[in-house]
């Protein structure tokens, strides 16, 4: 019951400071923010007091749970929250997708203009969608992996919860104008502080299940998620270094000035793709590949030497977002060689994870959860590639500030996030709500084809567009000038904007019949339906020949 | 310690250091005897599912 008081009265207090806060606040951003915190503090004061079983407490059973299953209330949690926050980010996305195209869907409003909800979509679906599917699975597989239950079960629903409510302040503060204007580093110096203790508790979770294990081995799968938040937590630390204007205001400016912060900020920026995107995804393969393809990986070993050679290339690749600054030159240089580098380990890593399928290819035929997972590693492949060859400079100086890095990081985005997440989910749910199959396999192969043939339009139309945005740019005509004006090029990209919004839409429309998917199968419905594939037989003509039918009639 | 020398160090002993370490721990997926290593990690995921995987992955060869 002390336990309970305690637990309630800090809740409480928590709600009291930051009522407090919003009370005094320096601008009306903190304020809002400071009642946001109130209430949800509220809530969880709330929810503690009337979920609690008090006639156990009464008869001072202490209430344990079952230590023979694993720790899924989480799991499950986050599946869900990834769904949702996946519907809430490709919607935002495909709202901006139009904005470009249609200018008036502005609607005239700071709150909806692009440059608040571009900052929406990325976060909602890197940090949101994405983030809760690294929680989700990583919780999934640590413990299927090391054969124990969570080693904190209360500490992983603070985790959980506490990174809602980080998302809920940054999607927020967006909104409101507030921003440190720093890419995928948006959020304001009291929202990263709580992102810290929020993911030094996911550490803390992570890590003490792996020490309590009862396999001897790590799997490889447990070691990228391991560096994905260990890189995660150093990265934030240092890109988000600032100095509040007040302690009670939402403003706040870097410790670093000029080139020094924009390395900084790039450094974070790219192994945000390197550890968030990808080696946390790849934790996601190497578990969930091997299991629905019910093979071991190809190689064991390649897929250590893909782990280091990741660790050790990826921190070195940021400042190719810098090519032709004010960055010296041999540090260009030096992310350009790295980023070419990298082209091999990622490559190792996708050829591992497609020749996992080895001697069982005809399950891309017949099971569309294997052949999103293919489609994710073909994506991986393929903005692997294209990375590297981007960051070359004098690919870049046409590539650079074009919409081809948009194609380049949405083909990497929807089409290896998106598909491996997906894929995950459906891998996920029926086991976790124990139901003996999905709602429908013939929505998972519906939900593929819309998401692959959103992807091609997307990454097409953003090629076509940024190819012919820099090459306009770039036009002197005999005399010395520019033959064309920016808003030219903007006006010659209007067709490609269309086409990516309608290859938007498609993708979003695949995640849409995700979700009936995924809501049916947790209310437990099973759809009737054929199977995705069987033996040929057609009963017409599944009978004996017979004497009179050989004679043929006569005219 | 100015700039100059800790960029000099970093393109140096530095990057020598770096370089060794990745060496030796990509080498040490190579060590003698890390076959079969491999090949227990790489099928423990399936200890749950009963004897039908174990019996796959008997025809496997590479590590």
């Amino acid at each position: 019951m002390t336990g309970l008081t305690m637990r309630a009265g800090s809740f409480l207090c928590a709600a009291l400071l930051a009522f407090m806060a919003a009370a005094f606040a320096a601008d009306a951003g903190f304020a809002i923010h400071m009642t946001i915190v109130c209430l949800a503090a509220l809530i969880a004061c709330w929810a503690t007091i009337s979920r609690a079983d008090y006639t156990a407490i009464a008869r001072g059973i202490l209430h344990m749970p079952d230590a023979g299953r694993y720790d899924d209330d989480v799991i499950r949690w986050g599946v869900i929250a990834t769904v949702f926050w996946g519907m809430a980010g490709f919607l935002a996305g495909l709202f901006i997708a139009l904005q470009l195209a249609f200018p008036v869907l502005n609607l005239g409003l700071e709150y909806t203009s692009f440059g608040r909800l571009r900052p929406l979509h990325t976060s909602a679906v890197i940090f949101a969608f994405g983030g809760n599917a690294l929680i989700a699975t990583s919780f999934y597989v640590v413990q299927r992996t090391c054969r124990v239950r969570l080693a904190f079960p209360g500490l992983a629903k603070f985790v959980f919860w506490g990174y809602q409510l980080f998302i809920v302040l940054a999607a927020t503060g967006y909104l409101l104008g507030i921003t440190e204007a720093k890419e995928y580093a948006e959020p304001e110096w009291y929202v990263d502080l709580w992102l810290t203790i929020v993911w030094v508790a996911y550490l803390a979770v992570f890590a003490g299940t792996i020490v309590r294990r009862s396999e001897p081995h790590i799997y490889v799968a447990n070691w990228f998620y391991l560096s994905f938040i260990l890189t995660i937590a150093m990265l934030h630390i240092v890109n988000n270094l600032s100095m509040p204007v007040s302690l009670l205001g939402s403003k706040s400016y870097s410790a670093f000035a000029g080139v020094q912060d924009a390395l900084t900020q790039w450094w974070y920026g790219h192994n945000a793709v390197g550890f968030f995107l990808t080696a946390g995804f790849l934790a996601m393969m190497y578990y969930f590949v091997p299991k629905q393809a019910e093979r071991p990986v190809y190689s064991y070993r390649l897929s250590i030497i893909h782990f280091w050679s990741l660790i050790f290339m990826y921190i070195w690749a940021g400042p190719h977002h810098l090519h032709y600054t004010a960055l010296p030159d041999w540090a260009q240089t030096l992310g350009m060689v790295f980023s070419v580098m990298l082209w091999m380990p990622s490559w190792g890593g996708m050829i591992n994870g497609l020749m996992t399928l080895n001697g069982a290819w005809d399950k891309v035929r017949t099971d569309p959860i294997i052949r999103m997972m293919v489609m994710a590693l073909a994506f991986y492949g393929m903005s692997t590639f294209e990375g590297p060859m981007l960051s070359i400079k004098s690919v870049n100086s046409l590539s650079h500030y074009t919409d081809w890095t948009i194609g380049h990081v949405h083909s990497g985005a929807l089409g290896w996030n998106g598909m491996i997440t997906f894929a995950a989910i459906y891998y996920l749910v029926p086991r976790l709500w124990g139901r003996s199959r999905l709602y429908s396999l013939r929505m998972v192969n519906w939900h593929f084809w819309l998401a692959t043939v959103g992807i091609v339009f997307y990454a097409a139309a953003m090629w076509v567009a940024g190819i012919m945005q820099g090459l306009m740019w770039r036009e002197y005509g005999a005399d010395g000038y520019l033959v064309y004006a920016f808003s030219d090029s903007v006006a010659a990209m209007h067709p490609m904007y269309l086409l990516r919004a309608f290859g938007g839409g498609l993708y979003l429309s695949g995640a849409v019949i995700m979700t009936v998917n995924v809501w049916r199968t947790i209310r437990g419905d099973l759809r009737t339906e054929a199977p995705m594939s069987d033996a040929a037989f057609d009963p017409a003509r599944d009978r004996p020949v017979l004497a009179q039918s050989l004679a043929t009639p006569a005219e | 310690m100015s700039y100059n020398d800790l960029r000099h160090l970093a393109d140096s002993y530095g990057l020598a250091a770096m370089l060794l370490i990745y060496l030796v721990l990509v080498g040490w997926a190579f060590r003698p005897g890390s076959r079969r290593h491999n090949d227990t990690a790489a099928t423990m995921i399936f200890a749950e599912d009963g004897e039908r995987i174990a019996a796959l992955d008997e025809d496997k060869s590479h590590g």
